[in-house]
């Protein structure tokens, strides 16, 4: 800023302001009247029809481009790590369906997995592929519900009511599976809950007949549309290095064009035995990480498909003393049995000492469980490594230097959840 | 020895303190002083190249007399190795120095475990609360002492005014 | 209400007033767009194709508070979160009516931790309690239902003891 002034209109003159990052626009090179300016503080949320719940965001605004953002957080914070050294490692299980309420399948797998990795254990074949199944139909649903609310934000209304039909049929899928649709704790701790019967395998057939005719219909709806291109298009861009710096994981870093998949990284499950690919993007732009998305859902349908037809005959729940709930018809018969079941519930069972982190790639990122155990029945320290809380850290670098509006595409890009950020 | 913790002693002989592999993941142990040259040793040092941060956890034992461990996890995307690094602050110098110049995302996380444990953090960028308001003053949640109730503050709404939080008709 | 005819001519309709303004508030209920956790995706799939809230003349989703009569307090009330519902329900215009949407708004459910209050009702008024965690669309439309009965038995005209005036 000059100080020198004007004789004429006896008005100080400012110099041109500095191009912004992230925009070609710049201001136009003449000499302007020297108007106070001042930076302007927008508070925006927690009740904000789309930051996702109950996210705040300080925004700092240099007219309409966005200088700093901080994003304020803990307005879901409910204490589920205090909670969890309270309980049995059982009774975590429905703690982490309401982490990530979207996923709630893949939050109970990747719980179920750390521990069975802190009690070593194997689980039956069949129980895999099972785990496998549900959990891409699982992330079938985040992606779709995901479409249906960032597009929503962005302003297509019609996607939402399209993605939310696909939905609602593999929500009666997970009804008729285990009684509920969003916090469903099918996973159990050397297993699944029950077996799948051969009318729901028909079910997801159909289902997977006509999917991607579905998903053409999406893509009729977005793929072209000039106000998603706009909006998507090289809007929160973030580079490999950085992506890799603020540990982003999940669609949000593949679309920068990492290709970091812990189901093909350290294959779990019966990743490792049916044929698919990471779909890997390449300007980490949001539009990517949609591409990556659509692509995904393709992917876990051809998964979802190829494990239904190798799905192996046998047992889906290991036969393990320390984790196997006893008969319930043997509960009620024999006094061994109804003391063993006793036990499991009001004790939980006992792990040996020790400490294990275990990631899983739910559909957000890498969700991971740190536990340290004290050898005792209940988890000494669960730390949960939430894919949105991390992402959430790379927010005020990623959306400066864009428009205000371009806020809520920001939000969306993450796919975020606040029960899983603030935990 | 794990070959990773081998070269970790060799390069930092007295920060050095323990290292262990239990089912498969290995866990070195280094003086608090140390964190940030083993991180940046971890981070650079091509043969290492742990690029990617997973978390930054903490642990509370309050029976020993270094009352907190803190903890980092790493891995590496070329190599696809993990590690966990872990440092031991007592109650009275509960402070390590800040990995965020290393890995941008240590940020939150460092801001998350001074929150929830109450260690901070020299030389961080933005050293404030993240889960819980500013003004909370009941202390660290995740310490053991600190009750699962908490201490009051969720029973009390001084916000509203008397009377007014009844339905009338 | 009745119904009758006068000469053979149209339709006749005998009510009392406050039946017909309450006849009109409960079939326009204008709920604010407001979710806090997991029960806001059944919120959501409430206003999607399949279930379709506007059946009950209860789909116009606001996102402003003084556009709104119904506060769906749909998840996990956080005592940091507190006094933003309260600050949301005061901005609200008269008449507002609030449904605690699932166990988490009724009771707190399982987070009995330091950062969870134990219920919305202790600081904001509660017209409706929807059960369930979460509670799916169908009990959430049947927590809408219930409401209206709730309004139509309403009394319009009467002296509210708070703002000492008529209330309308």
């Amino acid at each position: 800023m000059t100080t020198e002034a004007n004789p004429e209109t006896n008005l100080k003159t400012v110099e041109p302001a500095a191009e912004h990052p992230g925009s070609g626009v710049s201001v136009p090179n003449k000499a302007l009247p020297l108007l106070r300016t001042e930076k302007l503080m927008l508070n925006m949320g927690p009740q904000h029809p789309s930051t996702h719940g109950v996210l705040k965001v300080v925004l700092e605004l240099e007219g309409e481009r966005i200088v700093k953002a901080t994003p304020v957080l803990g307005f879901l914070h409910r204490g589920v790590e205090k909670l969890a050294e309270d309980g049995t490692y059982h009774q975590f299980i429905p703690h982490t369906d309401r982490l990530d309420y979207v996923c709630a399948m893949y939050n109970n797998f990747a719980y179920v997995r750390a521990v069975e990795k802190l009690l070593d254990m194997k689980v039956p074949e069949r129980a895999e592929y099972l785990r496998t199944i549900v959990a891409e139909v699982q992330r079938i649903i985040g992606h779709l519900f995901w479409l249906g609310t960032q597009a929503l934000d962005i302003g297509a209304m019609t996607v939402f009511f399209y993605t939310f039909r696909e939905r609602e049929v593999l929500l009666d899928f997970f009804d008729d599976l285990c009684g509920a649709r969003l916090t469903t704790s099918w996973y159990r701790i050397g297993g699944v809950e029950n077996d799948i019967s051969p009318e729901l395998i028909g079910h997801l057939h159909k289902f997977l007949e006509n999917f991607s005719e579905k998903l053409d219909e999406y893509n009729a709806l977005l793929e072209t549309n000039r106000i998603w291109l706009a909006r998507t298009k090289g809007i929160a861009v973030i580079s490999a290095e950085d992506a890799i710096s603020f540990g982003l994981s999940g669609p949000t870093l593949r679309g920068s064009g990492v290709d970091y998949d812990l189901r093909k990284y350290e294959p779990y499950g019966a990743y490792d035995k049916v044929q698919w690919e990471v779909p890997v993007g390449k300007n980490g732009d949001t539009y990517d990480r949609y591409w990556i998305r659509i692509l995904e859902m393709k992917e876990s349908a051809k998964i979802v498909k190829q494990c239904l037809d190798q799905l192996p005959q046998g047992p889906y729940m290991v036969e393990d003393p320390r984790v196997t709930l006893p008969p319930k018809d043997k509960v009620f018969t024999n006094l061994e049995h109804m003391i063993r079941q006793f036990k499991l519930f009001t004790q939980g069972f006992r792990t040996p000492p020790g400490e294990i982190y275990c990631g899983t790639e739910a559909h957000k990122g890498e969700l991971g469980f740190y536990i340290v155990s004290d050898g005792s029945g209940k988890p000494y320290r669960l730390k949960i490594r939430a894919p949105s809380f991390i992402h959430m850290g790379a927010f005020d670098y990623m959306a400066r230097g864009y428009m205000i509006a371009d806020i809520v595409t920001i939000f969306g890009t993450y796919d975020i959840v606040m029960g899983e950020c603030d935990r | 020895m794990h070959p990773n913790a081998e070269k970790i002693r060799a390069e930092f002989p007295d920060a050095f303190v323990t290292e262990k592999v239990w089912r498969g993941d290995l866990a070195v142990t280094v003086k608090k002083e140390a964190i940030v040259p083993v991180c940046r040793y971890l981070h650079d040092d091509p043969g290492m190249d742990f690029d990617y941060i997973v978390h930054i956890s903490s642990v509370d034992y309050p029976e020993d007399p270094e009352r907190f461990e803190v903890v980092y996890e790493f891995y590496s995307i070329r190599r696809r190795e993990r590690i966990r690094i872990k440092a031991r602050v007592t109650e009275e110098d509960a402070a390590v120095d800040s990995v965020t110049g290393i890995w941008k995302g240590a940020d939150f996380m460092e801001r998350e475990v001074f929150d929830m444990m109450g260690i901070r953090f020299n030389h961080h960028p933005d050293h404030r609360r993240i889960l819980m308001p500013d003004e909370y003053d009941e202390g660290y949640p995740l310490r053991k002492d600190f009750p699962l109730a908490g201490k009051g503050w969720r029973d009390t709404f001084e916000f509203i005014t008397e009377g007014t939080h009844k339905k009338t008709t | 209400m009745g119904v009758g005819t006068l000469d053979g001519e149209g339709g006749l309709v005998t009510t009392t007033i406050e039946q017909a303004v309450n006849w009109a508030r409960k079939g326009s209920l204008w709920p604010l767009t407001f979710g806090l956790a997991c029960c806001a995706i059944e919120m959501m799939a409430a206003v999607s194709a399949r279930y379709d809230i506007d059946r009950y003349g209860a789909g116009v989703f606001r996102a402003s508070p003084r556009q709104s009569d119904l506060m769906i307090v749909a998840g996990t009330v956080c005592r940091r979160m507190a006094p933003v519902i309260r600050k949301i329900y005061d901005q609200m215009p008269e008449p507002k009516y609030v449904i605690a949407m699932g166990s988490c708004a009724t009771s707190g459910n399982i987070y009995n931790s330091y950062a969870v209050v134990q219920g919305v009702d202790r600081f904001v008024p509660v017209d409706i309690y929807v059960p369930g965690c979460p509670p799916t669309p169908e009990a959430l439309f049947d927590g809408i239902l219930k409401l209206q009965q709730k309004i139509m038995k309403q009394k319009v005209f009467i002296k509210s003891p708070i703002l000492g005036a008529t209330k309308v």
